[in-house]
């Protein structure tokens, strides 16, 4: 190992101190290590302690001094409408939309680990909805539920006759997806599906991608189709990734609050509420610095337990 | 018997690409359109949306670019982009070093603190973050952004640069130390040249990571001069509830191409960076 190299260099040089320093492994070790650690304790676990110290006190932005209130931050949010919605539609939202991403995100990466022409510029197509700055993305769904001029309304109209005075969907000449709850809901879901799917997918790709050739021979050899190797053989083995890749496109799903932001700002009414826009509407809009901190603090449990179960996934490859 | 099934396949193959293909990217192509219409064309509700009814128009772009704070709101995430990959490569090139080659137990236990921030959504944060901005006096200032901002670049970048060092083989460094040099010297003409491709790819992956951030510069920022484009571009385009929308949809457009075509040049190694840390550990 490297600390047998530590005498040789002593012997061969002068020795003045910052070299013996340098040479130490233990010292440079910590000299490298500790400006990152320092930099996340100072700007990341002490804002977490603050968030908490906010939850109980009665900070506002009006008034900064922090007095102690206990949980009333908590049973204060807890009663509103608005908080009860955020809070629903924040498992709501992340949970629907992971069903889909997961099984889009595996289709595209079974596709996307094929061999076809023009595969660059298909992926550069397929990545873009990752790619392009969320906000950026959502500007262009906000203009395909547009109340008066949305196209995807146009297609239902003039294409298929959907839309108008006496068809199915009628009588109205728009369906003003993001005025009506469920619709709304639905936009929303769509474009978490629609942004965080390329993401998913290229992870599992990664993970297929690793699957020992002779393992795809061998079932070839065995005479197993397409399918039957996909779902026998790839998927099983792709588990681990997927597992992973669905922690993190959770936990960017549930800490978003850009989509809704841009989309419906939680409306109509509450109906797209979610946990990180009603933080941000009641803490920094509303000035109420104590019950914005409390509401986001209700992220945190569901982080944990993203947290603890990769936890443990990393434990359990570093023993295989 | 050989060629029917797998001619089949290559439909089947291409059938799912065109609708993914038409899912992820038909937003995009729609900006693209949008961007050149006339008002006369967009607003009419019969006219085929997807097609110019209308000669196109170079109209609104001009407007982005002339009559809108577009190219500030360019410049200042410009600024601040570079501003995080400097604060960003100074604190995760050695913490990755250290944490591939250096650290024992308590090493270790660093690096697990360090993965597990990287899965503490600013969300979580931003209400604390505002009252440290504001005691700062930096409301308003692009350095609440380049400060805060490498919160959520340094974890990813750490275990990205980790992976590359840990793929660097120890002897390489060994023969440098056995040959006098002390250990940041090894680091320096021995590691860093081979790491140059993770290098620059966090370069990448920070600055588009700096472009994607929307909540901190939301909170922090209020004055449209100091705007970045993630939230300047969907505020200060939009006039009370009138939007122009050619002019925004412009701007979306004309930022999401070049950052696309550059994530698909680094994409493998943003793969690496994710699942790096969770599958190895």
């Amino acid at each position: 190992m490297t600390s047998a190299s530590v005498p040789q260099s002593n012997t061969t040089t002068r020795s003045w101190f910052p070299r013996n320093l340098w040479d130490n492994e233990r010292a440079v070790g910590v000299m490298f290590l500790l400006p990152a650690v320092l930099y996340i304790v100072l700007l990341v676990g002490l804002p977490f302690l603050i968030a908490i110290l906010f939850s109980v006190s009665d900070v506002t932005v009006g008034d900064t001094s922090l007095d102690f209130v206990g949980t009333e931050n908590f049973s204060d949010v807890a009663t509103v409408d608005g908080f009860q919605y955020a809070l629903a539609n924040s498992f709501k939202f992340t949970i629907i939309s992971q069903i889909g991403i997961i099984i889009m995100a595996n289709i595209l990466a079974v596709i996307l680990t094929q061999q076809f022409r023009g595969k660059w510029f298909v992926r550069f197509l397929l990545i873009l909805p990752w790619a392009t700055p969320v906000a950026l993305g959502t500007i262009g769904w906000l203009w395909f539920f547009d109340s008066a001029f949305s196209p995807i309304d146009w297609v239902l109209r003039e294409v298929f006759g959907l839309l108008g005075p006496g068809t199915l969907l009628g009588p109205a000449k728009n369906i003003v997806w993001l005025g009506k709850p469920e619709l709304a809901q639905f936009a929303v879901i769509l474009v978490q599906v629609w942004r965080m799917t390329p993401l998913a997918a290229v992870i599992l790709m990664a993970g297929l991608t690793s699957i020992p050739q002779d393992i795809l021979d061998q079932a070839e050899v065995d005479g197993s189709r397409f399918f039957r190797t996909l779902f026998r053989v790839k998927l099983p083995m792709i588990l681990p990734i997927m597992i992973i890749s669905l922690l993190f496109s959770t936990i960017f799903t549930f800490g978003d609050m850009t989509v809704v932001f841009i989309l419906t700002r939680g409306g109509p009414v509450y109906y797209t509420q979610i946990l990180p826009t009603w933080s941000f509407f009641v803490g920094i809009q509303g000035g109420d610095l104590g019950q914005g901190a409390a509401i986001a603090m209700f992220l945190f449990p569901l982080l944990l337990a993203v947290a603890v179960v990769m936890l443990r996934i990393a434990r359990r490859t570093e023993v295989n | 018997m050989q060629t029917a099934p797998s001619s089949n396949r290559r439909i089947g193959l291409w059938a799912a690409i065109s609708f993914f293909v038409f899912f992820a990217a038909s937003p995009f192509l729609c900006m693209a359109i949008m961007a050149f219409k006339d008002s006369a064309d967009l607003y009419r509700k019969a006219n085929n949306p997807f097609f110019y009814n209308l000669s196109p128009t170079l109209e609104h772009v001009e407007l982005l670019f002339n009559d809108t704070p577009y190219l500030l709101f360019i410049q200042n995430s410009l600024l601040v982009g570079i501003a995080v990959v400097i604060i960003t490569l100074t604190l995760a090139v050695p913490a990755a070093y250290a944490l591939a080659r250096l650290t024992g137990r308590w090493g270790e236990r660093a690096g697990i603190l360090i993965f597990l921030v990287y899965l503490v959504p600013p969300t979580l944060l931003f209400i604390p973050m505002f009252r440290i901005i504001v005691a700062l006096g930096l409301r308003n200032n692009l350095l609440s952004l380049i400060i805060t901002y490498p919160t959520i670049t340094v974890p990813f970048c750490t275990w990205l640069l980790m992976g590359f060092f840990k793929a660097i083989p120890r002897e390489l460094e060994e023969a440098a130390l056995v040959d006098g040099q002390h250990r940041i010297g090894a680091f320096l003409r021995v590691i860093m040249p081979l790491s140059l491709p993770g290098v620059i790819s966090v370069i990448v992956f920070t600055f588009t990571l700096t472009l994607h951030e929307f909540i901190y510069a939301m909170t922090f920022i209020s004055s449209s001069a100091q705007r970045t484009i993630s939230v300047g571009i969907p505020t200060e385009l939009v006039r009370g509830d009138v939007f122009f929308w050619q002019s925004l949809l412009a701007a979306a457009v004309i930022i999401a191409i070049p950052v696309g075509l550059i994530y698909n040049l680094f994409l493998n190694r943003l793969v690496q960076g994710f699942t790096m840390g969770a599958v190895k550990g």
